[in-house]
């Protein structure tokens, strides 16, 4: 039996298949992490602080507090994979079906929804989360609102432009002659035309969503301690960067690894979905 | 173009009028009492209802922020609850410092965005080329603040080449050697990601342009390469690329933020994380408002720079 046509594939963008085994290895490991063989990622052990890489018993060495870096490198994934395709997945489902009601109606739906991604648009991005974390208090959660609220306009008006080209086609028409309700069309018709450059946008906004993330936690507005994500990590190891470069360097390769996976593989997935692109 | 400028100006008007209703918003979205999360759990009630008579959050919210607009018309973006200061004096000498990062980082990224952009396209698949695509993978994967402290780590810690942080030296001379000094380590770490975003952008544009005719008519007529590319692609090519460049300028001012916070640079956004994390409201809507305000003039001047290169947007 011959693999399906996506497996055929992979093997000719070797780059993609190297990112997809580190995102499956990354994914894995955050998934699996209760059941690794790992210390406890908040265990303060201060004798042992600050140990370099290949200490016995810290293969990735120790935090200023001795917690195990590898473990809290691990633990704190878990918290920025899941924060990143979350804010991802609710900012694309907010953002689409906002953009496809104003697309495909118009009139007065249309001009507030655009007005209202135009004023969150007049914004730089990172500046609006902060602000709505200003608001809501510092904390995971609301950072992970912030954020979904900050990039729905994205999906917002990809959907709008997509379903305002699109009803106007004939297979639309056809449908709508033949007496098909607005539902149908939009669920039958126009939301499959949809889903391939939706989802890419999607897989390309993880990473982003990923930085984002790590950013307001970085800044001391996301996840708070004792618990541990790849940006809170960072903010903690700045003070110690001098005496150990380790602690902060591990978690911002971790960021950068995954994000540049996340991104090649939404690359990859763009010249898949796209024919102009694969032939091209 | 002076019709175009007014009309773009009242374009203006909805935008600002939409940022200030969400800076507005920034304090009322508190789940709670502004004035007790501003002043926290040991404060008394008479304090609490001083703050909360002193920010008017007895009135109905279009009147507070009726009265809201109407000081921040006149300049009075209130006093800080932590420095007991007007917002306004303490947010502009900080916005200051702000503006000469970005401003440095975006004549960065776009003097060496154009330079390797130009370089890319005029030799495909060399090795500058190569390291330019590899360098624009990289530059939307690496988080700014953690380029930063890789950037210390090297040029503070190991090298010892260039100070890690702040504007001026303790026992600096306080001159523009001192500055630069600071400044050049903020700079490339903000300027970073934009170098590749504009660095792509001039490669795809000026791709496109050295394959038109006109291109060829000068090749044809035995003109040097150099003069091919640097006065009849390069021209062509500025207009879409001042685009991007004045897109980044609004995102330097945003990503300024966290570039501050890793190298303690005393701008608007370290003021701005300073005033969250004391809740300090008014402070905050002041920084918030202030660089929000850059970012829409930012990209006003860019909109009519593009008008005043191509002269079909005027008449548009």
């Amino acid at each position: 039996m011959r693999p399906p046509r996506v497996l055929r594939r992979i093997p000719r963008n070797q780059l993609a298949l190297a990112a997809g085994l580190v995102m499956a290895a990354a994914v894995l490991a955050a998934l699996l992490a209760p059941y690794l063989p790992l210390l406890d990622p908040d265990a303060v052990d201060t004798p042992n602080r600050l140990r370099p890489p290949g200490s016995p018993g810290h293969l990735l060495g120790t935090d200023e507090f001795g917690r195990d870096m590898l473990a809290r490198l691990v633990w704190g994934g878990r918290i920025s994979l899941l924060a990143g395709f979350a804010t991802a997945s609710v900012s694309m489902l907010v953002g689409g079906l906002l953009g496809v009601h104003a697309g495909y109606w118009g009139g007065r739906v249309d001009t507030v929804v655009m007005r209202l991604t135009d004023i969150l648009m007049a914004f730089p991005y990172i500046l609006l989360a902060i602000a709505i974390v200003a608001g809501l208090g510092p904390g995971l959660a609301n950072a992970m609102v912030a954020i979904a609220i900050v990039g729905f306009p994205l999906y917002t008006r990809l959907a709008r432009g997509l379903v305002l080209s699109l009803r106007e086609r004939e297979f639309v028409e056809a449908a709508r002659a033949l007496g098909s309700s607005d539902r149908s069309i939009l669920r039958r018709h126009l939301l499959p035309h949809l889903l391939a450059p939706v989802v890419v946008a999607w897989s390309l906004d993880v990473g982003a969503k990923i930085l984002a993330t790590a950013g307001l936690s970085f800044l001391g507005l996301g996840t708070q301690p004792p618990t541990a994500d790849w940006g809170s990590m960072l903010a903690t190891a700045r003070t110690f960067v001098i005496l150990r470069p380790h602690v902060a360097l591990l978690p911002g390769l971790a960021i950068f690894v995954v994000v540049l996976s996340l991104n090649i593989l939404g690359d990859a997935l763009q010249d898949f979905l796209d024919p102009r692109l694969r032939h091209g | 173009m002076g019709r175009y400028l007014l009309r773009r100006l009242l374009l203006l008007v909805p935008v600002l009028l939409g940022v200030s209703v969400v800076v507005f918003l920034v304090l009322h979205l508190s789940p709670g009492d502004p004035a007790e999360i501003m002043l926290g759990s040991q404060a008394s009630q008479a304090d609490v209802a001083r703050l909360r008579a002193d920010l008017g959050l007895d009135e109905p919210l279009p009147l507070q922020y009726a009265r809201w607009m109407a000081h921040v018309l006149q300049g009075d973006l209130g006093r800080s609850i932590r420095m007991r200061q007007p917002v306004l004096g303490e947010v502009l000498i900080r916005f200051r410092a702000t503006l000469i990062l970005t401003t440095t980082a975006l004549f960065l990224s776009t003097v060496c965005g154009i330079a390797l952009g130009v370089l890319s396209a005029a030799r495909p698949r060399s090795l500058v080329d190569r390291l330019s695509t590899l360098g624009s993978i990289f530059g939307a994967s690496m988080p700014s603040f953690w380029l930063g402290l890789v950037l210390m780590v090297c040029f503070s810690l190991w090298l010892g080449w260039l100070p890690a942080s702040g504007m001026y030296g303790a026992h600096g001379t306080g001159g523009l050697a001192d500055l630069l000094s600071h400044l050049a380590l903020p700079a490339v770490t903000l300027a970073a990601a934009s170098t590749t975003i504009i660095a792509r952008l001039t490669r795809s544009t000026m791709l496109d342009i050295l394959r038109q005719d006109f291109v060829r008519t000068a090749r044809a007529k035995g003109l040097v390469e150099r003069g091919v590319v640097l006065r009849h692609a390069l021209r062509n090519a500025l207009i879409p690329t001042v685009t991007v460049v004045g897109v980044q300028a609004g995102y330097l001012l945003g990503g300024a933020i966290l570039t501050e916070t890793v190298f303690a640079w005393p701008g608007v956004g370290t003021l701005m994380i300073q005033g969250i994390l004391a809740r300090d409201f008014p402070l905050v809507q002041g920084c918030v408002l202030v660089i929000a305000l850059g970012f829409v003039l930012f990209n006003l001047a860019v909109d009519l720079l593009y008008a005043f290169l191509d002269p079909r947007i005027r008449y548009e």
